[in-house]
């Protein structure tokens, strides 16, 4: 897989199935619905508990527009993800290309899906740190795989942000 | 976001008036007096204070530092330098206190926080 800045769009080349794949599982993964941990990590509160007044405002007024900011980036990042969904051979290496303009709701989509995955896995830090973790061996092992694989993207596009 | 009357500073002592500038029913009897002014002690309990406010930044495994460094620049403005040293604050303390001031700021910059799925809270200096 490689990742290079073209112009005005950031391109992940030579995506092989099994990452393709990880990808298109973007705004799924960043879904919290049903997973009270993940739904309280990506709207935590306001304040630490002495504020029930504002954590009260805050659940009126300022979570629902979380809510749609949140929800805007992953479905622009779904509708980036339709080039994965072309005719090609499932078998052929794939290439991604996401607007430059679009990199901040890439940015948010995959910190979404991973505080999610953590969440509902309950990711130890030492677990999340393991960057030398043995081969996929479980489901657990594959969310993991996948948590360090959208920080390896949120990294390069912050990369190419900079450059 | 309406969050109340924090834009008041402290204890306001407030004149009425009365309307007092027009004559009262001592008019009729010769002499024109006007209603003393009324003074109204108006008090406010210390959550309407507008003492400082700080908004700190909590630990989290999952964001990356990169990333924290980027949003610190973008919310707050900050080169990269003192962003980093905030991250590495935060990464090592536990937590960061990045900004202090009027609340409704501090309430804005929190929002800007969550908004970048940061742990943001908004605390009160004293």
């Amino acid at each position: 897989m490689e990742i290079r800045r073209r112009n005005d769009h950031i391109e992940i080349s030579e995506l092989d199935p099994f990452l393709a794949e990880l990808l298109r599982q973007i705004p799924a993964s960043a879904n919290p619905d049903g997973v009270q941990a993940a739904e309280q990590r990506l709207f935590s509160p306001p304040s630490n508990g002495k504020q029930t007044e504002l954590c009260a405002e805050w659940r009126i007024y300022v979570e629902p527009e979380l809510r749609r900011l949140f929800q805007t980036a992953t479905e622009t990042v779904a509708a980036d993800l339709q080039q994965l969904n072309g005719n090609e051979k499932s078998f052929a290496n794939r290439t991604l290309r996401i607007p430059a303009k679009h990199a901040d709701e890439w940015l948010s989509a995959l910190n979404q899906a991973r505080l999610v995955i953590a969440a509902k896995n309950n990711f130890t830090e030492n677990e999340l740190n393991d960057h030398f973790r043995s081969p996929i061996g479980s489901r657990r092992d594959l969310s993991l795989f996948q948590v360090n694989f959208y920080g390896f993207l949120q990294e390069s596009i912050l990369r190419e942000l900079e450059s | 976001m309406s969050c109340g009357p924090w834009q008041d500073t402290g204890c306001q002592a407030q004149i009425k008036a009365n309307e007092g500038i027009f004559p009262t029913s001592n008019e009729k009897a010769g002499t024109m007096t006007t209603a003393e002014p009324t003074i109204e002690q108006e008090t406010r309990s210390e959550d309407e204070l507008d003492v400082p406010w700080q908004v700190v930044v909590h630990n989290d495994p999952v964001n990356l530092m990169s990333y924290v460094t980027m949003v610190f620049q973008r919310v707050f403005g900050y080169p990269r330098e003192k962003a980093e040293r905030h991250m590495l604050e935060v990464h090592q303390k536990g937590r960061s206190i990045l900004w202090s001031g009027m609340r409704e700021r501090a309430e804005l910059y929190v929002q800007q926080l969550h908004g970048y799925l940061l742990l943001a809270t908004l605390e009160k200096t004293c």
